[in-house]
């Protein structure tokens, strides 16, 4: 599914280029937990999640996230935006709750990513 | 005087897990202690959250330069990761020394203390100390140690109350055949 699908189903705000929404993306994870998150070593993942300091990032250089979603209308910092453009680190944002989004996510056929 | 002698001959409560097949390696590496080819080291500071993390995304990108596997890069950074967040959190702040050899890496991490009360416990995946402040930053799972031990090929862990943790783990660029075994 490319993320730009994803944007419109979650109805998202756009922190990336129109370029990074043509990515493809196999998998998903979602939690606010940086050790549960920390279990996707398996494969490359697009990230939903409430967590919005810059640890999120470090986050994806250790785990290589494809892009992240806010969930629950947390938007990024002005400093998170620019660590994730210095990474090609596509962002959105949605209103919508992690068990709404990934329900969305889900039925259009997102599988869970290996853990 | 004997007292002391006690306390002296008393063994540093210490935690092993190797993974099936890795064994005998690991007793070698440990018997011959071979020179790496490189090794980086690190200062990692108590409650730095912003800065903690830049030592696993350094090595990460360092091995990635030698061509080591994605998935394998993510199990090497997510183990330091975890350990890093550990030093963050739990110590006083410490160091990591990164020995990167030809297959495979070694990462050796020493706190300045306080130690941990009970390692068996501190592995039960769920068990947390962390405060406040590491919890609303997303920290505080529980799950830092188990993580670390499972991404690892072996890890050795060494601790008690009062003194510094020690915690080294390694990690095979190559998958081991454990059929073979």
């Amino acid at each position: 599914m490319k993320l730009r699908k994803i944007a419109e189903l979650l109805q998202a705000e756009i922190f990336c280029t129109e370029e990074q929404l043509e990515r493809e993306v196999p998998c998903a994870f979602g939690s606010d937990l940086i050790s549960d998150i920390l279990m996707c070593t398996k494969e490359p993942t697009v990230l939903l999640t409430g967590l919005t300091n810059p640890q999120v990032i470090r986050l994806s250089d250790m785990i290589d996230l494809i892009a992240v979603i806010f969930v629950r209308g947390k938007k990024p910092s002005p400093e998170l935006i620019e660590m994730a453009e210095e990474r090609d680190l596509p962002m959105i944002s949605t209103a919508f709750t992690l068990y709404k989004s990934s329900g969305l996510l889900y039925n259009e056929g997102l599988r869970s990513c290996k853990i | 005087m004997k007292g002391s002698e006690a306390v002296k001959s008393k063994s540093i409560p210490e935690y092993w897990a190797i993974k099936p097949g890795f064994e005998e390696e690991i007793k070698k590496i440990i018997n011959e202690r071979p020179e790496p080819e490189i090794s980086l080291d690190y200062e990692i500071a108590e409650n730095d959250y912003v800065k903690t993390g830049k030592a696993s995304s350094d090595v990460k990108f360092f091995l990635k330069k030698l061509g080591v596997n994605p998935e394998v890069l993510r199990r090497v950074a997510v183990a330091s990761y975890e350990a890093e967040i550990n030093v963050t959190a739990h110590s006083k702040g410490g160091k990591v020394t990164a020995n990167i050899y030809s297959d495979y890496i070694i990462m050796m991490f020493e706190d300045y203390g306080p130690g941990i009360a009970d390692i068996e416990q501190a592995m039960q995946p769920g068990f947390s100390t962390a405060n406040e402040l590491a919890r609303e930053m997303g920290f505080g799972a529980g799950l830092g140690l188990p993580n670390i031990k499972k991404n690892c090929d072996g890890m050795y862990l060494s601790s008690e109350p009062g003194g510094s943790t020690t915690l080294i783990f390694f990690i095979y660029y190559e998958e081991k055949s454990y059929a073979a075994k």
